[in-house]
């Protein structure tokens, strides 16, 4: 029996050391079959912006920025949305919380190649007829110091681009951030928020002084989980990017992501440029395990509070 | 410090309370209009013929997606077949032995890691060390790739299940002079049985539905799936990107619609029915 205990908690234990074995093979993958291009290009691939088979120079700037600021848009437009949606059902009665709840959770299986076509039939035609138009001209934006920098030139987009592709990314991470706020808002004493109703302080003071000091720390896991969720995500930007190999101009132009060129270019590329593109790859690697990082140290800090055990 | 009106925060708070309303309704309306898109232009090509017959390049009749859904069912379930028992065996460390142990934190720690891992890179990891070696795109390392993206979600939802189980259980069971792997296997997971098939299912609910790591792993054919390891195989979610990003044709933006509503029909079922039957299991 001894025999057994100890066997079966051996097979265990390689089942778990297998995901260790898996980090690692990524890494070690990448960094072996990229080896090339750091040799070839050194650091300054990372602020090389020239991406050209004819001649094999290849530089990731363009990637990286485009990347960075895909991001960022979904961040902008998710963060208050999934906070309020999660304030929303936390506040709501036991009745219409689950189902609500039940359906965000939902967004999160659509799988992204379906947002991805939803974007590239019906988000692009209208972002380029109603939205960009709305934005530089009625809105003005364009007339405003920095608009041109903003929204690029002319301030009239083809409905691709960044913006678009921000769009459709916030739509799919709201469900992950708003999952952690949830568990965040929940874990907050209901004595502390009584006390605080009970001061006739309204929902709003509740929420800002109360709810959100006892959980931020939660809160920024979670603005960091739908951070990585958004930096790594391929199908849905490559639909509505516009895959263009070139820093960004604006809000309405064209480019391309880290993920997207990977898509786009991995399957045909040999030699340098595939070294090049392995070197991309471990870049966005080394971008998430960041993210990873900071989201765990959050996390980790709030984990018991929300009923995670560990 | 002098208050402020009230009827200035009770206009804030009613703001706040809009501004929820509003964000509910995006993020609902949201999902509504992507499946209603879906279904609208999806539904009139579906067909008995759609659904029976292989993909075949534009302009020849009695054309289907018949091929990518196998593919996609072939790959998934292998995937399935090949993450679960490694993923349970690793929850199942995390949980019942690895409650105070560094190591086991780290291993945590490297599954989280590989939870937020971009598929795609996945995809170029299953490249670099099946498709090269191999010398062909195959099932296989589709299959491999989608395997690698289940494991450390099956893994966490496993420890997680296993955690919720009260102490007391394995206590009585170890009492009673069971060992510790019959307990385990015999009382602890039997009683989290309902948690277990519901992270199976969903997580394979979820990588049925990935694209990017088959881009360049099992790629895409318009034949049957033929040899599995030799063979690039078909699959619905690389066949919608092909059909609508390749293509300049309506008809086949139509076939693209027709398998995303098939593929978002197949996903949503699961997840619904799963959901449903766990929720009513917790009362």
């Amino acid at each position: 029996m001894q025999h057994t205990d100890t066997l079966f908690r051996t097979i265990c234990q390689a089942g778990a050391v297998l995901a260790l074995l898996l980090i690692a093979g990524i890494f070690g993958q990448l960094c072996i079959h990229s080896a090339d291009a750091w040799q070839h290009f050194g650091l300054p691939f990372l602020w090389g912006s020239n991406w050209d088979p004819a001649v094999d120079d290849y530089g990731a700037l363009p990637h990286l920025l485009g990347t960075l600021l895909t991001t960022l848009i979904s961040l902008l437009l998710a963060v208050p949305l999934s906070f309020a949606v999660a304030l929303l059902i936390t506040e709501t009665p036991d009745w219409l919380n689950r189902p609500l709840s039940h359906c965000v959770d939902l967004l999160a299986a659509i799988p992204s190649v379906i947002y991805g076509m939803w974007g590239l039939f019906v988000l692009v035609p209208l972002m380029q007829d109603y939205v960009q138009p709305f934005l530089s001209e009625t809105l003005g934006l364009i007339y405003l110091p920095g608009g041109a920098w903003l929204l690029g030139e002319d301030g009239f987009g083809c409905g691709f681009g960044f913006l678009s592709a921000g769009v459709i990314l916030a739509l799919m991470v709201l469900p992950y951030m708003c999952a952690v706020m949830r568990d965040v808002f929940r874990m907050t004493p209901p004595m502390l928020r009584e006390s605080a109703y009970g001061l006739g302080c309204t929902r709003l003071e509740v929420t800002r002084d109360v709810v959100v000091r006892y959980g931020i720390r939660g809160i920024i896991g979670g603005i960091f989980i739908g951070m990585g969720r958004a930096l790594g995500e391929t199908m849905a930007v490559l639909f509505v990017i516009g895959n263009l190999m070139e820093n960004p101009a604006g809000l309405y132009s064209c480019g391309t992501t880290i993920a997207a060129t990977l898509a786009n270019n991995f399957a045909e590329a040999t030699g340098l440029q595939q070294s090049a593109l392995f070197a991309l790859g471990l870049v966005l690697l080394l971008l998430s395990f960041g993210i990873q990082l900071i989201t765990r140290y959050y996390l980790s800090l709030t984990a018991s509070k929300r009923g995670e055990k560990h | 410090m002098t208050p402020r009106p009230v009827i200035y925060r009770k206009a804030a708070n009613q703001l706040l309370n809009l501004l929820a309303v509003a964000s509910i309704c995006i993020a609902l309306g949201g999902m509504g209009w992507i499946l209603y898109t879906v279904i609208c232009n999806g539904a009139p090509v579906i067909n008995w013929e759609f659904i029976t017959s292989p993909s075949k390049p534009h302009g020849e009749p009695g054309a289907g997606v018949a091929n990518a859904l196998l593919g996609t069912l072939i790959m998934t379930i292998g995937a399935t077949v090949m993450a679960v028992p490694p993923a349970l065996a690793g929850g199942i460390y995390l949980a019942e032995f690895g409650k105070n142990s560094k190591f086991a934190d780290m291993l945590r720690f490297c599954a989280n890691v590989m939870m937020g891992v971009p598929s795609i890179l996945i995809g170029l990891f299953v490249y670099a060390l099946i498709v090269i070696p191999s010398g062909n795109f195959s099932g296989m390392a589709g299959t491999i790739a989608l395997a690698i993206i289940m494991f450390p979600v099956i893994m966490r939802i496993t420890e997680d299940v296993l955690l919720m189980v009260p102490d007391t259980l394995r206590e009585s069971a170890l009492a009673l002079g069971m060992s510790r792997m019959r307990t385990t296997l015999d009382i602890v997971a039997r009683s989290a049985r309902n948690g277990l098939a519901t992270g199976i299912l969903l997580s394979l609910a979820r990588v049925s539905g990935e694209t990017a790591p088959l881009l360049f792993t099992a790629l895409f054919a318009d034949t049957w799936p033929g040899s599995f390891f030799s063979e690039p195989t078909a699959s619905a979610p690389v066949l919608i990107t092909e059909y609508t990003t390749n293509s300049p044709f309506e008809s086949m933006h139509a076939m693209g619609w027709g398998a995303a509503l098939v593929m978002a029909g197949f996903i949503l079922i699961i997840n619904i029915v799963t959901r449903c039957l766990f929720h009513e299991n917790q009362h």
